[in-house]
């Protein structure tokens, strides 16, 4: 009887891919976030707005990924940006090979930021990495102050929570501080920003975008 | 649930490693480490194993978990403790901002062979 020390990461072939497309992101200076909430959150919602509200001539794309259907990419598309619908066909998380083949006729040095609205699931998109700066949290506002408590992982690996649907606020008796209390205390100092359709956070929300894209172009942010 | 989809990353890997070993080596146990943080639940992970061994060459094998806590550094007072419940704030100094520093660990440790 003898051991081999292994000591490997278990997601060690996406870890490969996810720095190679890391490698591509920073030699392109493309800024690339990872945006995860529950299903439902209001990922799309909010990505609509934002679209609508960037000059067309932003050179921005995205990838939206879902168990089923092309709803999201179609919604997307209005907004007239290049948008690719990633089908998991069951899967519950995008990995880094499906980003890869979805970026192949893509040439990279026609955009500055990639989106990718991550498949609705609180849990497995956290342990995939996709060669992102950020991971980007959704709550929203009906689904429980406790739940950075109950899915720590995700709020521990996001840089920002979008906290969303806070236009239901009032007719809710969800305690808005209370679950932002909770966000950092599983992840102390995490930005937030409170953001709804009716258009609440929404200037916030594409200045610290666009902070980010700026920092990546300067060569200021460079993610290892 | 990927739990499934961890376990075949394991035994993808662990059929890398048995290439490299003596014809008729057998793995007798596995061993992983699955911080707090990881994202997976142990329970899951345990079944979503013993359903993807069975039937297999790899039925034999034994599976061993370290769950690994999650631990914080405070950047003040360089204290470094358990983060029991998420509770964060150094408990010496008070600060609020401290940094992670152990818990989202998801590895093969090892694996032990009968030759
Ligand atoms: N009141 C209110 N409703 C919202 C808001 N954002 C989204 N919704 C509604 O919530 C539902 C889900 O929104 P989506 O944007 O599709 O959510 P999603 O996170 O993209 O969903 P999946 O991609 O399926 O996980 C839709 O019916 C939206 O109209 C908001 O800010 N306020
Ligand atoms: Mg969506
Ligand atoms: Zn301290």
């Amino acid at each position: 009887m003898s051991q081999i020390v292994v000591e490997k990461k278990v997601l060690n072939e996406n870890q490969k891919l996810a720095e190679e497309l890391r490698a591509k992101f920073r030699e392109h200076k493309i800024l690339v976030v990872n945006i995860i909430s529950s299903p439902g959150s209001g990922k799309t919602t909010l990505l609509e707005r934002t679209l609508e509200r960037l000059d067309k001539g932003r050179r921005v794309r995205l990838l939206t990924g879902d168990l089923q259907t092309e709803n999201d990419a179609k919604r997307l598309a209005q907004w007239g940006f290049p948008v690719k619908q990633i089908i998991t066909g069951g899967t519950c998380h995008l990995d880094a090979k499906m980003i890869t083949k979805h970026l192949e006729d893509w040439p990279l040095d026609t955009f500055d930021m990639l989106i990718i609205e991550n498949v609705g699931n609180l849990v497995c998109p956290t342990s995939y990495d996709l060669g992102e700066h950020f991971k980007i949290v959704m709550l929203s506002v009906t689904e429980g102050e406790d739940k950075p408590l109950k899915y720590p992982s995700i709020f521990v690996r996001s840089e920002l929570m979008l906290l969303s649907k806070v236009d239901l606020l009032p007719y809710l008796s969800f305690d808005a501080e209370l679950a932002k209390k909770n966000a950092r205390s599983v992840h102390p100092g995490m930005e937030i920003i409170e953001t709804s359709s009716k258009g609440n956070g929404l200037d916030t929300w594409i200045a610290w975008l666009d902070a980010k894209i700026k920092a990546v172009k300067s060569g200021e942010l460079v993610s290892a | 649930m990927h739990e499934l989809s961890i376990v075949a990353s394991v035994l993808d890997q662990l059929e890398e490693i048995r290439k490299q070993q003596p014809a008729g080596a057998r793995f007798t146990k596995v061993g992983l480490r699955v911080g707090e943080l990881a994202g997976l639940d142990v329970d899951c992970l345990r079944f979503g194993y013993e359903c993807s061994v069975k039937d297999t060459p790899w039925e034999t094998m034994a599976l061993e978990i370290e769950e690994v806590p999650r631990r914080q550094r405070c950047p003040k007072c360089a204290n470094e403790f358990r983060a029991a419940n998420w509770a964060t704030q150094c408990p010496q100094c008070g600060e609020t901002e401290t940094e992670l520093i152990a818990g989202e660990e998801l590895q093969i440790a090892f694996v032990e062979v009968d030759e």
